[in-house]
């Protein structure tokens, strides 16, 4: 009974002690990918035995399947037909609605969320947030998952994350909408669909937004950071954000141990805008850098972007029309205005009205001014005058810029025409976008200008067409674009590159430009949605401390030049992922051995390991040694490996090798002891 | 031996003209580079030549540290760094870097503009100094160079203030400046992690006090200035244009529009509006209360208070006024104090410590007969009152602290002697760590033992781990390897590995020893008898009978043979190699007793 059960405790407490101590997962680091849009990136990382969340991205194109949500009824949208099937079946034509050739669900839009099966997402132990485009999963992960971890995150991430979250569930629940659509989900339904509806991926994981109290629990569990602030992990993982340069706050991560470093590059930028530069020197030394995030319009000058955008507006305006620009409530706007600043006294458009509207335009707007360690250079130096750091407070306060939180309220009676209007959101699918599209869609004299790059602005028009209204397009992206990337790679030469499958090949519309993707040697490895990779790196060493008694105990002992050595005998102590070496317990001296001892207790233990010992036996000086210590009738013989040292008196022989050397002699551990001491000091001990 | 050594130049056992020296691990850095409000001569100043009497101080100094903009932290900066010269970085925080010029600008004034001092530094100097410094953010590792890193966390007191951590290796010193540990009207709370810090300097202001709830003294307060007023007296209230000022401001701001009250309020000098500005710019250095609402409502846009004018000092009917300087030292606060001070219905209240010498200090320990410039005799009749809104930490505070942080050792500055005493022997017994409280020029020194981090080999610390696994482990197992050091890369590998790495062949040292036995028997039973014999003796070790006749026990080889020339002897072999020699020895020993007979 006693041995089973004292068995069934070892098994029990030995798995336990191995994941605490980090080694499970030793060899191997493993990336759960759990989204396959690359710019919006969701990855699991498992390293020394924690498991890291890297970003949580929503995938809001799964939108423009979806009819657009009026603020004020709309007769064109409630009037659309519904769709049947080729043989006339119209049991869908409640769910589906046909505008110019497209086919839409009409239902609350819905978004699709990082894979949720291929790891348990309770065991994450924590989320790092690079920027605050790629956290807007973040409620359905750590409220719905058993998530118990802590998220980290820039302050300017916090904040502007929850203005993002704070405007879409705003849109959304404003206009409240009664149906819920899914019978087009089914498989064998889904099937007979028109594309896209009929490869849309997942559909029976697309979920509705969440409220603002899941906003605000998710929120709760972040923990803010500091660019270059180490923060330890279990004692077994330190990372780090850097500054990434892209937006407010944003973030590349450092996961590193001792002797390993995995570098997570989330959209960066080069370019001079608002933000803090981007930390390059930090990435340098990785082992491996995985790669997300970068431009979604390679091809696309940000520069010559801001200068159509300007000069389309201007003409729009110059000619009576007005001017609309669908965008998030923070990033580019930011820039954009900083442009208009400067462009509209010369383009004479002094007199024309800028109306922002968003449920968080005046938060956006203020907070902005406030992040000032988060700016590029330029703008730091201006709160040391002080002066706001953004000219856009010097627009509101000469009334060229004007926000409203809707298009209800003070904005109605303000309104004049022609204007130029800032308002969300990208998709065209909800928010105060809606209204214009539908208010200023049939004049040839409007234009609607799309500067954010998320979504393609065909899709996004599809259901407002036919239109008048001029459609232009300026995708202003100021993430890094491949040439770009190849130059940071050759700076900061990391061992191995992994990144998105997108990244790897050309894109599909561009299949000939082999410009437009990742060059490195050796070949960056990819991962697609739902798959695990493991990262190819072989860890050799851990952090151990020698405490100070134990170092001042070593005799090292110069072997080549440069190079020391000394014999460590220690006791390995073991805490919180610490490894620490202790000097070994003085042996106890026998207390006057007044009592007999057990005959056991002369057992030596067999475990005290003794050095392993190097090096060769001259037999001359041996010989001498020999002689110097009283040994006569000494007499060499050689043999054909070695020699045979004969000392016939004692009885006893001692061959001597290259590699080797053996004593034979009579049981007498006096001269054995004494001709060990004499071998040994031709010997190194190991 | 490695050591930390401290050295205050101002500060210790004193408040007044921070300036703290400490060497770690081969690293100087100075600890903020105040002045004293009580002296106006040398003595106002640190002693730099302390640092060095020749050489230039750069060479001596890896980075200078300024904790908060308040000028008995930060008032010698220009004139250390381009009257005495440094050019080395000096580091604080953005709010600091912002605020702290026009503190000096406005003390340069006052000294040169005012007092006529010459020898003075410059604005230009201010402006030349300030160039040298580089901002740090909270929390963020500041690598000043390859071994010395720094990193700031949340002090309260004033905006911008910060502790700071000085770390090498596994070597750090915790450095609080001022601090404050409860949230006040505008500021949150210090807040530090467990950081263990080999050493814990920490302000003593309040060393003794165990203060009463703010909200009491805030109601206390209002309640002085509410009686005043409506008696038609006149409140002074001396502050400096940063920090206290705008808590104090806030708190009248609500009180009035509360009581609505019509008595007006001033702030001196044409700072306020552009000091208000700075703290709507470093909004995320408040208390969260006013983080949170900033959106909506600036706490730090005024309505009821107003630009002072120095005519309206002399205008009848009730007013409060803020004034600088905050220790009644100088400028337009002692102006007002003068115009002031005779009538019996005015009032002014000391919202903060003042340094011994000032006229603030005189009037808070009764004083009521005050000899002025040129011998004339200003008599105090208007009410003093005392109220501490000084955003220090309280005894308890510190003691909190403390226990934050679990430092190893504990030095004190900033506070006075009496006081420190009293605190020291608190620290020492609570936490039971030692407390230092050196006065200024007395050097603390420290011994340290750090540990030597080194990079152990995985299969080195796995095999000893699985090892440590094993069940009767009990006793603390010896992990044996080969320290390899190499430049400053120091890694512990297996001895074999060792051997590989440095392409050496290992060499085996065997030992085989005959031992003989009287016995007749045939040598295969003497086999026998040897296994039988050494398997209930060593019943914790592997003892095996080979085939081939011989005995093994773990690694080591027992054979019998027969005796060459008598047949009644017969001669045991005893084998084992130089790893194995314990047992081995044991081994020979143990049968040259013989055999026991066979029952």
């Amino acid at each position: 009974m006693c041995h089973v059960r004292m068995e069934q405790k070892t098994t029990a407490w030995k798995p336990s002690i191995w994941n605490n101590l980090g080694l499970s997962e030793t060899l191997l680091a493993r990336e759960y990918c759990l989204s396959g849009h690359p710019t919006l990136p969701c990855n699991v990382l498992k390293f020394k035995s924690t498991t890291i969340m890297l970003d949580c991205g929503l995938d809001m194109t799964s939108t423009l399947n979806f009819l657009p949500l009026p603020l004020v009824q709309s007769p064109r949208l409630s009037n659309l037909p519904g769709w049947s099937l080729k043989d006339g079946n119209a049991f869908l034509d409640k769910e589906l609605k046909e505008c110019s050739g497209h086919v839409f669900v009409d239902s609350v839009p819905e978004f699709c969320l990082p894979e949720t099966e291929l790891i348990d997402l309770s065991t994450v132990d924590v989320i790092l947030i690079s920027n605050y485009h790629c956290m807007m999963a973040l409620p359905y992960i750590t409220e719905h998952t058993g998530f118990t971890g802590t998220v980290y995150a820039t302050e300017p991430t916090v904040q502007i994350g929850r203005l993002l979250m704070e405007e879409l569930v705003n849109f959304i629940e404003r206009v409240p909408k009664a149906q819920s659509a899914s019978l087009w989900k089914n498989k064998d339904i889904q099937r007979l669909l028109p594309s896209p509806l009929k490869d849309a991926v997942e559909v029976s994981t697309w979920r509705r937004c969440y409220t603002m109290q899941e906003v605000n629990s998710a929120l709760s569990k972040i923990q803010l950071v500091g660019y270059s602030q180490k923060i330890e992990l279990f004692g077994a993982v330190q990372v780090t954000p850097l500054s990434s340069g892209y937006a407010l706050g944003s973030s590349n991560w450092i996961i590193q141990s001792h002797y390993e470093k995995v570098s997570y590059v989330s959209g960066s930028s080069l370019l001079t805008t608002h933000p803090q530069p981007m930390d390059q020197a930090s990435l340098k030394n990785s082992d491996v850098l995985i790669l997300t995030g970068l431009t979604q319009i390679p091809t696309a000058n940000p520069d010559s972007m801001v200068g159509e955008f300007c000069s389309n507006l201007a003409l729009t305006v110059r000619n009576g029309g007005n001017v609309l620009v669908p965008c998030y409530p923070s990033g580019v706007i930011y820039d954009l205005l900083e442009c208009l600043y400067q462009y509209i006294d010369s383009a004479g458009l002094s007199s024309i009205p800028f109306y922002f509207i968003s449920p968080v335009a005046n938060s956006s707007l203020e907070f902005s001014q406030i992040f000032a360690e988060w700016l590029c250079h330029n703008k730091q130096t201006k709160v040391y005058l002080p002066e706001p750091p953004f000219p856009h407070a010097e627009l509101i306060q000469t009334n060229k810029l004007k926000h409203y939180p809707s298009i209800h309220g003070d904005f109605s009676n303000d309104f004049r025409q022609p204007c130029v209007v800032f308002t969300g959101h990208p998709s065209l699918r909800f928010g105060d976008v809606v209204h214009f599209m539908e208010l200023w869609g049939k004049s040839s004299l409007n234009t609607v200008i799309f500067t954010e790059p998320d979504f393609s602005y065909l899709e996004a028009l599809a259901p407002y067409q036919p239109l008048a209204m001029k459609c232009i397009y300026c995708p202003i992206d100021t993430r890094l674009n491949f040439i770009q990337v190849s130059k940071l790679l050759k700076e900061v030469q990391p061992l191995h590159v992994v990144c998105p499958e997108q990244y790897t090949q050309p894109p599909p519309a561009q299949s000939h430009r082999m410009d437009l993707m990742v060059d490195c040697q050796p070949p960056a490895m990819s991962y697609r949605r739902a798959e695990v990779l493991a990262l190819p790196f072989k860890r050799r060493y851990e952090k151990i401390e020698i405490m100070p008694e134990l170092a001042d105990s070593l005799v090292p002992m110069e072997i080549k030049p440069g190079i020391s050595l000394a014999t460590v005998s220690a006791v390995l102590h073991t805490k919180d992922n610490k490894h620490v070496l202790q000097p070994p317990p003085r042996p106890t001296q026998p207390t006057g051995g007044k009592k007999r001892k057990r005959a056991s207790d002369d057992i030596p233990d067999c475990k005290v390991l003794k050095p392993l010992l190097s090096g060769s036996i001259p037999v001359d000086q041996f010989v001498q040694t020999l002689e110097k210590h009283g040994f006569s009738d000494i007499k060499v013989e050689d043999t054909a490996k070695g020699h045979i040292v004969l000392l016939q008196e004692a009885e006893t022989l001692i061959q001597i090798e290259e590699d080797s050397t053996h004593i034979i002699c009579d049981d007498d551990e006096v001269l054995r002891v004494r001709l060990r001491d004499l071998v040994l000091k031709f010997l190194q001990k190991f | 031996m490695p050591e930390i050594r401290v050295t205050p130049l101002g500060a210790g056992q004193d408040v007044g003209r921070s300036c703290i020296l400490v060497s770690i691990a081969g690293k100087n850095v100075m600890l903020d580079c105040g002045m004293h409000m009580g002296f106006s001569d040398d003595r106002r100043f640190p002693d730099f030549s302390y640092i060095t009497r020749s050489g230039r101080l750069t060479d001596f100094l890896d980075c200078v540290i300024i904790s908060h903009f308040h000028l008995d932290h930060c008032g010698a900066l220009p004139y250390f760094s381009e009257m005495v010269g440094y050019d080395g970085p000096i580091y604080m925080t953005q709010p600091t870097q912002a605020i702290c010029p026009i503190l000096l600008e406005d003390y340069r004034k006052i000294a040169v503009d005012k007092k006529g001092e010459a020898n003075f530094f410059t604005s230009q100097m201010i402006k030349d100094c300030m160039k040298k410094v580089v901002a740090v953010h909270l929390h963020q590792t500041v690598q000043v160079d390859d071994e010395l890193e720094i990193k700031a966390y949340y002090a309260g007191h004033v905006l911008g203030a910060a502790m700071f951590q000085i770390k090498v290796g596994s070597e750090s010193v915790v450095y609080t400046g001022d601090y404050n540990m409860t949230p006040d009207r505008h500021l949150g709370a210090a807040w530090i992690d467990k950081c263990r810090p080999s050493l814990l300097i920490t302000e003593s202001t309040y060393a003794t006090t165990i203060r009463d709830s703010k909200r009491c003294r805030e109601r206390d307060f209002l309640k002085k200035v509410h009686e005043t007023v409506e008696r038609g007296g006149k409140v002074l209230i001396p502050v400096f244009a940063l920090g206290r000022a705008q808590e104090l401001c806030i708190l009248l701001e609500t009180f009035w529009e509360r009581m609505d009250l019509k008595a007006p309020i001033y702030f001196s000098t044409g700072l306020t509006e552009k000091a208000n500005h700075y703290y709507k710019l470093f909004i995320p250095w408040t208390n969260q209360k006013i983080r949170k609402t900033f959106v909506q409502r600036n706490m730090f846009e005024f309505k009821h208070i107003k630009a002072f004018d120095r005519a309206f000092a002399d205008s009848p009917g009730p007013m409060v006024v803020f004034a600088t300087p905050g220790m009644l030292h100088a400028g337009q606060s002692l102006q007002i104090f003068r115009k002031w001070a005779g009538n019996e219905k005015n009032m002014v209240i000391m919202p903060g410590y003042c340094v011994q010498g000032t006229v603030g200090h005189k009037i808070l320990s009764g004083q009521r007969k005050l000899e002025m410039e040129g011998r004339q005799v200003l008599e105090v009749k208007m009410q003093v009152e005392y109220m501490s809104f000084s955003a220090h930490a309280d005894a308890k505070g510190i003691m909190q602290l403390v226990g934050q942080a679990e430092p190893e050792n504990v030095l004190l500055v900033h506070g006075e002697a009496k006081k420190m005493e009293f605190l020291k022997q608190k620290i020492e017994q609570e936490f039971r760590v030692n407390c230092y409280m050196p006065a200024n020029g007395e050097t603390v020194t420290l011994p340290t033992s750090p540990s030597i981090p080194v990079g152990i080999s995985l299969g080195l610390l796995k095999r000893e781990m699985a090892q440590g696994l094993l069940p009767d482990a009990k006793k603390p197992r010896l992990l044996h390897g080969t320290l390899i050091m190499k430049d400053s890369n120091f890694r512990l590998v297996s001895s074999e590995q060792a051997l590989k790495e440095l392409g050496l062949a290992e060499h085996q040292l065997r030992f085989t020893c005959r031992v003989h036995l009287h016995d007749t028997r045939k040598e295969q039973e003497m086999a026998m008898r040897v296994y039988s014999h050494l398997k209930s003796v060593l019943k914790d070790h592997c003892v095996q009978h080979l085939p081939d006749g011989s005995v093994t026990v773990e690694s080591i080889l027992v054979q019998a043979a027969a005796h060459s020339e008598d047949p009644g002897t017969k001669v045991l072999l005893v084998s084992w190699t130089y790893q194995d020699e314990e047992l081995g020895s044991y081994l020979t020993s143990l049968l040259k007793k013989g055999l026991p007979q066979a029952s």
